[in-house]
Order: C-alpha cells, then structure tokens, then sequence
C-alpha cells in the first residue's frame, strides 16, 4: 500500500489495543538509547559500536563491513533487487497471477544484513516474507514466487541453499530451528572437524505471541543450542499493533529465557549485519542461542489482502519514511564517494531486466498434474493413496474422449 | 523366546532401535531417570546417556517441534507424550508440520519422528488421562498411526516405526502395559501396516485393536459357547487400515462387528463400516454394527466401566447381527 494513498484524516485507532490493554503498561516501542545503530538515518555513519547487552558491553567493530565499499554496494544492490522484485510480485498478484503476495518492502535491511551474515553452513528457517533472506542464499527469484503462484506449497530445496520452505503457521518454525541447531549440535560433538554452525529462525512481532516461540526459546536454552531468534518488528501483526503483543520492548524477553537479546535498527544494514555475525558467532562458539529485534517497520500491507488504511495512521507511515533502508545507504554511499550515478543507473536497469525475466518465468509456470500430488504423501507406499489413485486415474480416463475433463 | 510385558517389549525395541542406529534419540518428559511415568524407558538414560535419552522441558509443542528439527538435520527422534489428553498442545505441530513436511518439499524431505502415546481407558484415573484420540490424527493425510496389542508387536513395531521414512505415532494400549506374552526377539518382522487374523471364524468378523483385542477375544470365546463362530481381527495399524484383510474376512462370514474405545461417531469403526460396505456390500448378512464409545467427553473413572466396550457390549452387537 503506497502511504500517498491513506487520507489525509487520520483516523481515530490511535488508541487501537492501548485503549482496551493495560492503557498504563502499554509496550514502550519507542527505540531506547541501547538500540544498535551505526548508519544513521540521515545517511551518515555514527551511533555507537558498542552496545550493553546482558549487562556485558560487546564491541561490535569486528563485525562492520562499513568501510569496504565493494561490500556495501553490494548489500544495496540485495536491497534494491529485492524491493523490485516486490514490486513486481504486487503488480502480478493484482493482475491476477499469484493468489497473494507478501510485501517486504521497508524490511530490506532486516533481511538482506542478517542473511549476508549467515556462513554457507548456518541454516535458516523463515515465515513467509523473508524474500531478503532467500536472495542472500541464493535461492532463484522466481521460485519463491511458485507458492504464491499455487503450483507448489514449496518451491526450492531447502538443502542445497541451507534455506528452509516458508511456514505460514506463525512460529512453528521457531521450533524446527531449535531442534535443528540441536542436531547441529550433536554433528559437532561427534566429529569436531566440523565447521561450526548455527540456525536462524525468522518471526515477526506478531509471532512473537505464539506458545511456539516461548517453547523455543525454553529448548535452545536448556539445550544451549546454537540457534538465532531474528525477530522482525515491524510494529503490526496485520492490523494489531506491536503494543499488543508485549508490554516491553521484544529483545528484553531474553533475559527472561537466560540468553542475551539485544534491540537492533532494522533499518540500518550495517547494524543488522553487525549483530547477526556478532550473534551467530556467539550461537556457533558454543554460547548458546541469542535473541535479535530489528526495529523496522512494514512499509506496505501485511498481505495483498490486507487494506492498511483501514488501521493505521498516515502520520505513522510519514515518520518511518526519512528512515528507508534504502534512502539512506544509498545517501552514505553517495557521500563518502563509494557509489555515483553510474552505479544506480546500471542497477536500475539491472532491476528492470530482473522484473521482465521473474514475470516471463511466472507466467510459463506450469501447473502440476493433481495426480502427481499423490505420490509425496508418504515416503513409502500406503495402500489407500495407491487405491485412490488407481480411482481418480480411471475416472480422469473416462473423459479421454471428450479431451481433458474440466 | 522370552516371556515379558508389553511394556518391556517396547522398552527392548527401544533399546534395540538406540542400538542399531546412533541417530536415534528419545525425547519426552520424566522418561530419563525416571524411565516414564510408566518405565516404558526405564534403563536406557543409564545405558545410552543424556544425549539419546533427552528429558526435555515440559512442553509437547517443543518436544515435536524440535523433533521436527532434528528429522531434518538426520536425526531420528522417538517422542514420548505422557498421556493422550496431553498430546492436543503438540496438535498443531503433528498436524500442519509433520504431516505435511513430505508434501510441501515436493517429495524432498522426510519427516521419521515417531511419537508414543499411552492411549485409552480402564486405569481409573483421572481426565485427560483416558483417552482415544486416534481418529483425529488419522484423519490427516501424511501420518501412519499404529497400535499394538501384545508383547510380540510391542517389541517389533516400534522398531519398524522408527525405521519408517514417514512419520508414524504409536498408540500404546496403556491399560495393557502389563500384559504378559512370549516376544520372539529374532523372528523377522511382518508389515506392521497389515491386520492380523487371530482367531478363525465362520459366522461372524470382529475387528478390534489396541486394549480391545483382548476384550474381542475373549467375546468370540463366549460367543463360541452359544454356537457363534467369530472370527477376530487384530487391526494393527489404523492408518493406513488393512482393508483386503477385513474384506476378505467379511466375504467368508458375512457379518461385521467393529469394536473400540473411541467415540463412535466420527470414529475409526465409521471408516471401517462405509469402506466393507462398499467393497463387500452383497456378502454382507447385516448392516456392519460398531462398538465403542459414547458421544461424551471421557467419564469420570467411577463410571468408566460402563462407557467402555466390554465383552458384553460386543455379544449384543453380535445378537443384533445375527438378528437380520
């Protein structure tokens, strides 16, 4: 949902669950000085490397890739593609291609700086939104979209790119990721000559409410596993603010679980980047799990389905906008001489070609024989799938000659 | 050929499984030092250690979610769930996540969890303890349910549930735990998706399984007295339901009974009534009569042996077969 679009009225949700939620204890979602941030939203590089986390002060520069210009270039080139490939899969669910689309946009930075900090060997679980995460790992475009286009629940095999199927039940995956990390685990207790590895699950503030998530964090810190929790913020479950779903500020539940949890700006790649590598090198060493917040914010509808001028205040969406992810690397990139017009210039086009390909891709997709849905059921043959097989295929061979049956 | 409990055989199945295959693990609550609240698990921490024989928190989401993960990652995790009525909080991970992990990747992954239920009534004790839950999770595609009902299949088909690339839960009959019988630790195992006939018989087919097996049995023994020959059925796995063998059953006696703890309505007997019906409607002497429980939430203990199936309960439903 383009924020020109919202009237210019606003609305009277203002008080939307503070008004019925512990109006006195609502969460206090406004960023607090202990946030990480190192590109600040004017696009410069400040704020502090260090930040106070589980009361131990823990100096993020080991893990800035501020100053290598090829790098940074790189992840605006992940932001920029993938905030065009968001675009693209909103105009192709509105022409009628994909049953629904999952915009991303204002998320880039979440996703594009804690997935370029994953090592080959780390494996992440996302929900349904994590498009950033998937292009960090390689997976192809076009196939993310084969879910929304309903020819697969899946779309790409999770082993070859350590990246797992999107989950649309909010926060099962949380618990994958820790019986996952478990496994991981146990690899390198068995053989030591292993790369250490870690796990990442992907969840939003809304999420954040489900049993799931407690559970998971209740395992991976009674198990110590090396697990990542990436919480994406972005400030609305659909149409129910954060400040429904917690009374504090998300990275503090850790320290109710015993691992540390620590409040990044969402928006700012660096940071993100910074403190996932610092996180999962923590997961890795055998620290056990930590928790992230991005503190971003869905500059677009939950879904296609969604119409957010129905919940939110304009003034909202005006406050978040000087704080695009893209706007403002873009606007250190600019200054400190690391990129000129020529480097946007052939990224746009670079884009614009992207979008023609993922379109042309969508629409020769084809769409699968009901009745080879049967056979991945089960692994092993199962009598009453064969017999109800055998059924569909004799009656769909009962139409063979007035051609193939509607 | 050793004699032991049904709860000793699994115990030895467990053992054997965390034997052949150090991937194997168990998880669940109180199942390490305590061996379970019913020893099912009794000695295997002391013998394989804490990382095979895993006390995890008290949570069943965690327990199956985080099985989930370690299927994954190639492990082969075996889940105990204290008891039947506990299992609803793990419901949504059994039945949108490990059902479907298979379908979803296209084939790509497999999901071998096994989890163990105690199921069913008969100990007296108090709710959520009793129950029978097995037609809510055969109503969904992608898992394999099976149920043992003596110390033979005990021992064997928890070995081959967790030798399964599918997810398998294993409904064991707890009010049977301590039932006695001889395990042959070196036959080779049968499909342990295929019913067993244990009894022949000419006028009439009763099929049960799990607690009811006994109760079948010792029904036809009766019936046997007044002239009836009954022919009983083990069904042993409950999906997928051997249905050739139940048809070719009910083909030769023309008359079928299906008895078990569950509710009725909505049950596994409504399955098994409609399928024989349709592949053996013109053998049939009587409408197929079911057995079971009632529309009710589980009762309260001191009524229990009303609510369940006794041998009783199956003679009358014989009498109202042979009434038509």
């Amino acid at each position: 949902m383009n924020s020109s679009r919202l009237p210019a009225a606003e609305f009277e949700v203002e008080e939307v669950g503070r008004a019925v939620h512990s109006p006195d204890l609502g969460a206090r979602q406004e960023p607090d000085a202990g946030m990480l941030q190192i590109l600040s939203a004017d696009g410069t590089m400040a704020g502090g490397l260090t930040a106070e986390i589980a009361g131990r002060t823990i100096d993020f520069s080991p893990y800035l890739s501020a100053s290598d210009a090829a790098h940074l270039r790189s992840l605006y080139r992940d932001m920029f593609l993938i905030r065009r490939f968001d675009q693209e899969s909103t105009a192709l669910q509105r022409q009628g291609q994909l049953a629904l689309w999952v915009p991303l946009t204002g998320q880039e930075a979440a996703q594009i700086g804690s997935g370029r900090a994953l090592e080959p060997q780390d494996y992440a679980f996302p929900t349904y939104r994590e498009h950033g995460v998937a292009l960090t790992r390689g997976v192809e475009l076009p196939d993310i979209l084969r879910l929304f286009r309903g020819v697969t629940n899946g779309g790409w095999d999770p082993r070859e790119r350590n990246f797992h199927l999107y989950t649309l039940v909010l926060a099962a995956q949380s618990l994958h990721a820790v019986g996952y990390a478990m496994g991981m685990q146990r690899d390198q207790l068995a053989d030591p000559s292993l790369p250490p590895a870690a796990s990442i699950a992907y969840f939003g503030d809304g999420a954040s409410s489900e049993g799931d998530i407690h559970e998971s964090m209740v395992f991976a810190a009674s198990f110590n596993a090396p697990v990542v929790f990436f919480c994406q913020n972005n400030q609305w479950a659909i149409s129910v603010p954060s400040s429904v779903q917690t009374r504090v500020p998300l990275a503090q539940r850790a320290e109710g679980y015993g691992f540390p949890g620590i409040r990044v700006d969402g928006n700012d790649v660096v940071a993100v980047e910074a403190a996932t590598r610092w996180a999962l090198e923590h997961a890795r060493s055998g620290q056990g799990p930590v928790l992230i917040e991005a503190y971003t914010y869905r500059m677009s509808a939950h879904t296609t389905a969604d119409d957010p001028t129905k919940y939110r205040l304009s003034r909202d969406e005006q406050e978040w906008q000087p704080r695009d992810p893209l706007a403002r690397l873009e606007s250190y990139l600019r200054s400190a001489g690391m990129a000129d017009d020529a480097f946007f210039e052939e990224l746009g086009a670079e884009a614009r070609a992207m979008a023609t390909e993922l379109r042309q891709a969508v629409l020769s997709m084809t769409s699968p024989e009901l009745a080879d849905r049967f056979a991945s059921v089960y692994a092993e043959p199962h009598p009453l799938v064969q017999e109800e097989l055998r059924f569909f295929q004799e009656y769909e061979a009962g139409f063979a000659d007035e051609g193939k049956h509607a | 050929m050793a004699t032991m409990t049904i709860a000793k055989a699994i115990n030895e199945g467990l053992r054997a499984s965390l034997a052949s295959d150090p991937k194997t693990l168990l998880m669940g609550e109180d199942i390490g030092e305590l061996g379970g609240v019913y020893r099912v698990t009794d000695g295997l921490k002391k013998d394989f250690g804490a990382l095979r024989v895993v006390d995890s928190p008290l949570a069943e989401s965690g327990i199956i979610g985080t099985a989930i993960g370690l299927a994954l990652r190639g492990y082969r995790p075996i889940c105990e769930i204290q008891f039947d009525g506990f299992v609803f909080p793990g419901f949504n991970q059994i039945t949108t996540q490990l059902a479907k992990l298979r379908t979803r990747s296209d084939g790509m992954l497999s999901a071998p969890v096994v989890i163990r239920i105690p199921y069913g009534g008969g100990i007296g004790s108090v709710e959520h303890h009793s129950e029978s839950p097995e037609a809510l999770f055969a109503h969904t595609a992608g898992l394999r349910i099976i149920t043992p009902s003596n110390p033979q299949d005990a021992y064997w088909m928890i070995q081959q549930a967790v030798t399964c690339e599918d997810p398998v839960i294993v409904f064991e009959p707890k009010r049977r735990y301590w039932l006695k019988g001889e395990v042959d630790t070196s036959a080779p195992a049968g499909d342990p998706f295929s019913a067993h006939v244990l009894r022949r018989g000419t006028d009439a087919t009763v099929v049960a399984y799990g607690p009811l097996v006994p109760v079948a049995l010792a029904a036809a023994a009766a019936a046997d007295e007044d002239g009836r020959s009954i022919e009983v059925i083990d069904l042993r796995s409950i999906s997928p339901i051997d249905f050739d063998t139940v048809t070719e059953s009910v083909t030769r006696t023309g008359r079928l009974i299906v008895a078990h703890e569950a509710p009725t309505f909505g049950g596994i007997g409504g399955e098994i009534a409609a399928r024989i019906s349709e592949r053996a409607f013109l053998s049939l002497e009587s409408p197929v009569i079911r057995v079971g429980g009632f529309h009710m939430p589980y009762p309260v203990a001191r009524v229990e042996e009303q609510y369940l199936p006794d041998i009783d309960r199956i003679l009358e439903a014989l009498d109202r077969a042979f009434a038509y």
